[in-house]
């Protein structure tokens, strides 16, 4: 283990680590701005720039590695002295107008100069105000503010291997945006939004719902019902102070009361109705040869990417909406009926992790009365902490509440839909008990957890073996479609989600996103499903209710209307 | 004699065109001789002759050459960098379109000496002519069986690619280049990994300039030993010098290293034009430092320019007379970098323009003591800071003419408080 000297200190660290990593294994945080602890190392803003005694010029920290005797001092006036002018020059070409920014008090930058004690700039502004590009339903790019971290593009690169995103131009005039000057909606992007989760400014983010949603919450001819999803419980407590992973669900539906949503109910209701559907349709497939494998299609970045990527494989794709969808739908024919009002005034909001949940909201296909849309408006886990902060609710402080009755019913299997995996254990859990008729020995299907890109499985079944895979982010889910397309893969069941961790990595969740808070939301989903009573999706009685009293049958005809959809060859 | 030539010998002496003139003087012997040596003797001879890289870094070739030649991962690359835009710069061009075949020679040698299996050239865009000459040249290496499978009837496979630089000036420095061949943008990339263990296409990659490439058949065929007696102790051999500027005979001239520069000036250069002083010198290119007149007896060496916190630069010597403004030159240069810079970090995509609008202020006599302070402080950071040698090397004009010109600058700031005095009254 090499020795090595920091600001004089004189400690230890593993061969081959970086001077980055050394000083923050002996609790030094060297201020970085490219850096980002899941993607490549750059080296790109030099904001990490060091002194190793003995060369003339500076190190960036990130890049650099360790060698025995190193001497690195990170606060010597010359280091200190090009940091503070790396991040003016930075500001000088950067729409520093804060207070009118999304990111005001949350934002890299901000808190980079804050701690560097830049009180003025001593470099001229240059940046120019340039239109935003508000094309995508999904996101907004701010060139204004783009800093040029290139954070961005390596997340739609890395994770993804979409490269929607790339550097053109050179010197200052350098952009970051699709190829051409294209604006988001007329390039493929997927709009799963892990380029605004990486953002270290208020470059690119979600494009907000919340004054729409306000003005629904404020017209009194409007029934406004909300729905919270699987992944919310375990994320939104951290955006609002609390620590990493707390599960939160009494408290987010405390909060929506008091927002002054009529109604508060859980996608995790519809999320077992999907288990129901969805098994329906494995078993059915399996038994008739149907088109194998199944893919899930609960993510619509994923929707999305097929539709464009793989147009060939759309049959293998579950016809089965989202859970967000089968709400959405239900709320405006089942609910409406039930609570006879009329489904013209009554307004659907999803809380999702997910950017591009506003996206699947407005496709043409989700509208039962094919005018209006099932989901009126759609808020990311960042919107929806904003909204609390509005109102000044004391979040960590609330007494937890239920969702409201009756659909409050849901199980376990619908919970962990939120990780990786999820929806493939919870399918499970229902397509193996119900084709055996009798009970599980065992609910946890330990194999298809965890977090590497591509898991595979073998389940028996009555005798039989079944072969299922799960992949997250559309990198490796790119894999396995191509096995497909190749005639090469093995399974019966496959399910995909686009963001890496599932939806507890969502292109909605809180900013700064790393694979460790994925990890520790993860856990808690996994928690959430421990507690429950119910941890079957086809144990849970109110939706055998719903069916008994209005659908009829699983992918009965009023199921298939209501609660299936279809895909558009894209490319 | 003040010139020596060993690698421009053959120049004016054959036609460029013609690889039998090239045969004729004993040409391709030595990379056909090297396959009689063992590839331990061939390093030696590279090693003892302490050579180092003619594109500007100065770095020692047999350490590039035996890293490489331990690398396993195959296949490997043989780069030969023309893509000379560095202004001032031009004798690479004169190399290959009047000596291709040395060059093609000594890319040969090297792929032996490493075990490469492909090589690129990659010369500038807007030279045409180089392109047509080399384009011409392999093919005549081919036919002669010297690239291709089994060169030199040995098994040994060996070819030449041309790729032409799109206009970049960034493309010259190694990575960039490795970029715009693979395809990409020409953007560098964070180092390690170098390209020697992971280059082009992830595989390793020498990569040196086409005046060192030329060197290696003379050190071949007059050994290490006596190559390293040619110049001085810390740079062997000898260099070509672009002599441009206001001079009376500009051109390219191998000299060995050591000479003065006054020497080249006065002697090859013919000196300033009549009636003229020499006021100052820009050394290697914009990239390099500006120094006095009275620093001319400094002699051509590695170690010697490292003082300017820069390296010799390709070998370039822009001469400026009494008639040149340094400000002008300031301007110039770092409008050249404001322009060229790929974007890719920070101190070289914005500083390079603000260190441009405070020379503005110079030059427009605008400028006060915070400038000053401020033109210090953005030349250093961008010279400490950048991820390229670009950027390290984009002020070191500014930073040159702040040490050696400072009482130019001190002047400007005092001219704009007497023309303020002045209106005042």
């Amino acid at each position: 283990m090499p020795k090595i000297k920091i600001n004089n200190l004189e400690v230890r660290a593993d061969e081959g680590t970086t001077i980055l990593q050394a000083a923050k294994e002996h609790n030094f945080k060297i201020p970085t701005l490219c850096y980002y602890p899941d993607l490549d190392i750059k080296s790109d803003c030099r904001v990490c720039v060091v002194e190793s005694v003995g060369q003339e010029k500076l190190v960036t920290a990130c890049s650099t590695p360790i060698y025995e005797g190193m001497e690195i001092k990170i606060n010597s006036p010359r280091a200190q002295n090009a940091r503070k002018a790396i991040i003016e020059m930075i500001l000088a070409n950067h729409d520093a107008n804060c207070t009118a920014c999304v990111r005001n008090t949350n934002c890299e930058l901000q808190n980079l100069s804050d701690h560097l004690g830049i009180v003025h700039n001593r470099f001229e502004t240059i940046y120019e105000k340039k239109p935003n590009d508000t094309s995508s339903p999904s996101l907004i790019r701010n060139h204004s503010r783009c800093i040029k971290c290139g954070r961005c593009i390596d997340a739609c690169k890395t994770i993804q291997d979409i490269s929607v995103l790339e550097f053109s131009g050179r010197s200052h005039e350098v952009e970051v945006g699709p190829a051409y000057h294209k604006d988001l909606a007329d390039v493929f992007c997927t709009y799963c939004g892990q380029c605004s989760t990486v953002c270290p400014v208020g470059a690119i983010m979600e494009k907000s719902d919340v004054e729409k949603v306000w003005q629904a919450i404020d017209d009194s001819s409007k029934h406004v019902v909300v729905q919270v999803a699987p992944a919310i419980r375990v994320s939104l407590g951290e955006e609002l102070g609390m620590q990493l992973g707390s599960i939160v669900t009494g408290k987010v539906v405390a909060a929506l009361k008091m927002l002054g949503f009529t109604k508060v109910f859980d996608t995790n209701f519809t999320a077992d109705l999907t288990i129901i559907e969805e098994g329906h349709e494995l078993i059915h497939r399996l038994k008739n040869g149907g088109k194998t494998p199944l893919i899930t299609s609960c993510c619509p970045g994923w929707v999305r990417y097929a539709e464009h990527k793989f147009p060939d494989l759309l049959e293998n794709l579950s016809s089965c909406k989202s859970p967000q969808q089968m709400f959405g739908a239900l709320a405006k024919t089942y609910y409406a009926q039930r609570e006879s009002i009329d489904p013209k005034d009554i307004y659907v909001v999803s809380i999702m992790p997910c950017t591009a949940k506003k996206y699947e909201a407005i496709r043409p296909e989700m509208s039962v009365n094919g005018e209006d849309p099932d989901v009126d408006a759609v808020l990311t886990t960042r919107e929806l902490a904003k909204m609390i902060k509005q109102i000044g609710v004391d979040f960590d402080n609330l007494r937890e509440q239920k969702f409201d009755k009756p659909d409050e019913v849901t199980s376990g299997a619908a919970a962990i839909f939120g990780a990786t995996g999820g929806v493939m254990e919870a399918a499970l859990r229902t397509v193996k008990e119900v084709v055996e008729e009798k009970p599980l020995e065992k609910l946890d299907f330990d194999t298809v957890r965890g977090y590497e890109g591509i898991r595979e499985a073998e389940v028996e079944i009555k005798g039989e073996t079944l072969k299922v895979a799960v992949a997250h982010t559309l990198a490796n889910a790119k894999k396995l479609a191509q096995d497909i397309r190749d005639g090469k893969s093995p399974y019966a069941f496959i399910e995909v989600m686009a963001c890496p961790g599932g939806c507890v990595g969502g292109g909605g969740q809180p900013y700064g996103t790393t694979r460790e808070k994925q990890r520790d939301r993860i856990h808690s989903i996994y928690q959430v499903d421990r507690l429950m009573k119910i941890r079957k999706s086809h144990d849970n009685a109110a939706v055998s209710n719903l069916y008994s009293s209005y659908l009829g049958d699983p992918s009965g005809e009023l199921a298939h209307k209501l609660l299936h959809t279809k895909y558009t060859k894209r490319s | 004699m003040l010139e020596k030539k060993l690698i421009t010998k053959h120049i004016g002496v054959i036609d460029p065109k013609s690889i039998f003139e090239y045969l004729r003087l004993d040409g391709y012997k030595q990379a056909e001789r090297m396959f009689d040596m063992s590839r331990m003797d061939i390093h030696d001879a590279f090693e003892t002759s302490k050579l180092r890289g003619r594109g500007g870094a100065g770095f020692p070739v047999s350490i590039k050459l035996m890293a490489m030649a331990k690398e396993s991962t195959q296949p490997k690359y043989i780069i030969c960098n023309a893509d000379e835009g560095e202004p001032g710069n031009f004798k690479d061009r004169y190399l290959m379109e009047n000596n291709p075949h040395i060059i093609i020679e000594g890319m040969i040698i090297a792929a032996y000496a490493t075990g490469a299996s492909k090589g690129y050239i990659y010369i500038r865009g807007e030279y045409d002519k180089s392109i047509d000459v080399m384009k011409e040249a392999l093919q005549q290496a081919r036919q002669k069986r010297f690239l291709g499978e089994n060169i030199f009837n040995k098994r040994f496979d060996f070819d030449i690619e041309i790729r032409r630089g799109a206009g970049s000036y960034v493309c010259g420095e190694e990575f960039a280049l490795l970029e715009s061949i693979e395809g990409k943008a020409g953007r560098t990339r964070v180092k390690p990994p170098f390209p020697t263990s992971k280059g082009l296409f992830g595989k390793p990659t020498l990569i040196n300039n086409v005046e060192t490439f030329a060197t290696l058949p003379t050190i071949l065929e007059i050994g290490g030993e006596a190559f390293a007696k040619i110049g001085t102790p810390s740079s062997t051999g000898t260099k070509l010098i672009s002599l441009s500027g206001n001079v009376k005979n500009k051109g390219v001239f191998e000299v060995p290293f050591g000479v003065p520069m006054r020497t080249i000036i006065n002697e090859l250069g013919g000196g300033p034009l009549e009636g003229r002083k020499i006021k100052m010198i820009q050394l290697g290119g914009a990239c390099g430092p500006v120094i006095p007149e009275y620093m001319l007896d400094m002699v051509i060496d590695f170690d010697r320019f490292e003082e300017f916190e820069s390296k010799t630069g390709a070998g370039a010597i822009i001469v400026m007379d009494d008639r040149q403004d340094i400000f002008d030159v300031l301007k110039r240069v770092s409008d050249f970098f404001q322009h060229e810079s790929c974007g890719k970090c920070t101190p070289c995509r914005e500083g390079n323009l603000h260190m441009l609008k405070t020379l503005h202020k110079f030059f427009e006599k605008t400028a006060t003591e915070k400038d000053l302070s401020l033109l210090e402080t953005q030349a250093r950071v961008i010279h400490q800071t950048s991820l390229c040698g670009l950027g390290q090397t984009a002020p070191t004009a500014v930073i040159s003419s702040l040490h050696y010109f400072r009482f130019s600058f001190l002047k400007r700031i005092e001219d704009r408080l007497e023309e303020a005095n002045y209106a005042e009254n």
